[in-house]
């Protein structure tokens, strides 16, 4: 095939009454890779990923999974597309093999089938000892396994995952990412959306970055990363401290402005190389200024948004939007 | 989670997964599904539905304590006024009760739809490629389970008390199974309100609205000729009406009369309009 994109959406937009939820987003997804679609909450991402996913009608704009016309052909996206919602999308009032079962047969299968594709993705899923016990005992993170063990059936060749980490703990989260990197060996491609940078640093080959409808960055994520610098150096400088000399010092040092905050003191300084932590305390205690505290953090989405929009995740405007 | 080592010993019987060729699965998709694909969904979601009734048998509280206190309460109540003895009103009763019954069964319909779709399950139901339809008739199928058991147990119930039907065994077989069927029909309304109302409430009480004159205002409890003249039009065009004459025919005489093919004919005109009408509207809701 010529054309090796599995998506390609141009300048989608979706209108909730008065609210542009998504204004005018293109997204390009080549085969086989993972892209990440980070933003805050209410910035689109999930607006965007239903449209695609046939769940909500388009707004206006142009959308092809693998060469066919979303609008147009919405049954034959549903055979393409395995969805998983950021709310489990799963029968509490069934067993995880029951619901496997249902939906094994929905598309198709044979009883038989379906009852050996269920058993199969229930053990691939660490999910057969609780494979027959009501849903209302699953925890968090069951559940979301088994709402992408339920996406995995017919082992469709896009799959959407919609925040697929948010409200899991650490542990559980891990195993999540390690179980979405499987799922490209096998030849899927993976659209995800995210709160987390270091979710999509971890999982995607290629980020969008999406504020208030509208795409605002798309890169890498370590080109994302190094625009905010890979790490920053956050200092809050002792009281009546020349804000204005220590930013002095940071520019001449390495060659980049800090994020200064002059009430409080604080300073957050971009570091191409952690390591360059000590010339910038070194530079300014020969500068005659004092520190009241230091530490060295990853850029997180905050950083990463007003790096590349001026203004913070969250901002006031940034509506907890319909979904 | 079983991860890295789960594909290594296991079973060999599932050959190692193919990798997943997106241009073969394009090609090998379709554009509409086939009637026995539909048929297939359909069942799978009756399958579901009885799965939950089975769990939560508290939904059957309407079809077994409706037949059972209604069917006593009324005869013993207007039995003498109407008809003058109890006896001889069964005959008048019992059919009204047991469209009654089946009215009640049919709002419960369109009710747990409601509250069923705004279940995170129903999002998946819609980005699976199922007919549209499957998902509203499938609960609907798994309900004629409890239209057999609301209408026996009310004709039980009227057997308990005195009653002895003319039409025999075949009259009453036929006049369940009328029952069931003007039942599932009228459910069809019930659903497009469920696909339609905003909340489970909401089509709770427009539901009652349209139950009570339905089935006051028919001839389930009274015959229609001692009304006032408008209400005896009204009454002579409800469709409920017909359904409790024809039921009535089929229990009392064993007569496939015309008001049989009335019933029937009523039925089928209300499935031709609001089944369209709620898969369209559920189809919009996405």
């Amino acid at each position: 095939m010529a054309d090796l994109s599995a998506v390609r959406a141009d300048s989608l937009v979706k209108d909730f009454g008065d609210f542009r939820a998504v204004d005018g987003i293109d997204l390009h997804v080549r085969q086989g890779e993972i892209f990440g679609v980070l933003g805050p909450n209410g910035a689109g991402k999930t607006t965007t990923l239903r449209m695609l996913a046939t769940l909500l009608p388009i707004g206006g704009g142009h959308a092809e999974i693998f060469g066919v016309d979303v609008r147009r052909e919405p049954h034959r996206i549903r055979q393409l597309v395995g969805v998983t919602g950021q709310y489990a999308s799963v029968d509490e009032d069934l067993t995880a093999r029951e619901n496997l079962w249902l939906f094994a047969r929905l598309q198709g299968l044979t009883g038989t089938r379906a009852k050996s594709i269920a058993g199969d993705l229930l053990e691939r899923f660490g999910l057969q000892e609780a494979a027959d016990r009501p849903l209302a005992q699953f925890s968090g993170g069951m559940r979301r396994r088994l709402d992408l063990a339920s996406s995995l059936i017919t082992r469709p060749p896009l799959i959407f995952l919609d925040e697929p980490t948010t409200g899991l703990d650490p542990r559980t989260r891990g195993q999540m990412w390690d179980t979405i990197r499987e799922l490209v060996t096998d030849g899927s491609t993976i659209l995800l959306t995210t709160q987390y940078l270091d979710e999509a640093d971890q999982l995607a080959d290629r980020v969008a970055v999406i504020d208030r409808g509208r795409k605002v960055a798309e890169d890498t994520p370590d080109a994302l990363k190094t625009q905010v610098g890979d790490s920053t150096l956050q200092l809050n400088l002792a009281a009546g401290s020349d804000t204005a000399l220590a930013a002095d010092v940071v520019r001449r040092l390495l060659g980049e402005d800090p994020v200064l905050t002059p009430e409080s003191g604080r300073m957050n300084v971009p570091l191409p190389d952690p390591n360059r932590a000590a010339d910038v305390l070194i530079g300014l205690r020969e500068a005659g200024l004092g520190i009241s505290s230091v530490s060295v953090a990853k850029p997180t989405l905050d950083e990463v948004f007003l790096a590349l929009t001026g203004h913070g995740t969250d901002d006031e405007s940034q509506m907890e939007a319909a979904r | 989670m079983t991860t890295t080592s789960a594909g290594a010993p296991t079973t060999p019987t599932t050959p190692a997964p193919r990798r997943i060729d997106p241009s073969a699965v394009v090609a090998g998709t379709t554009s509409r599904n086939s009637f026995q694909e539909t048929w297939v969904q359909t069942m799978a979601m009756a399958w579901r539905a009885l799965k939950k009734m089975r769990r939560k048998p508290e939904q059957f509280f309407d079809v077994l304590i409706q037949p059972l206190l209604f069917t006593a309460m009324f005869a013993f109540i207007f039995g003498g006024a109407i008809s003058g003895s109890v006896p001889e009103y069964l005959p008048v009763l019992i059919p009204g009760i047991l469209a009654q019954t089946a009215l009640t069964v049919c709002m419960a319909t369109g009710v747990q739809l409601r509250e069923d779709m705004d279940k995170g399950v129903f999002d998946r139901f819609k980005s699976l490629p199922i007919a549209r339809i499957a998902p509203l008739a499938g609960p609907m199928i798994a309900d004629l389970v409890r239209y057999g058991i609301a209408s026996v147990l009310t004709l039980v119930t009227g057997l308990a008390i005195g009653y002895r039907p003319g039409g025999g065994v075949l009259g009453c077989i036929g006049g369940v199974a009328l029952t069931v069927f003007a039942g599932w029909s009228l459910a069809w309304i019930f659903t497009w309100l469920g696909t339609m109302a905003r909340s489970a409430q909401s089509v709770q009480g427009i539901s009652m609205m349209i139950m009570f004159p339905l089935t006051f205002l028919s001839n389930a409890f009274v015959p229609a000729e001692t009304l006032p003249g408008w209400l005896e039009a009204f009454v002579k065009v409800n469709p409920v009406s017909h359904v409790v004459s024809a039921v009535r025919d089929l229990f009392n005489d064993g007569a496939v009369t015309a008001e049989v093919g009335w019933a029937v004919i009523g039925c089928a005109v209300v499935i031709a309009v609001f089944a369209p009408l709620a898969v369209r509207s559920y189809s919009r809701k996405m």
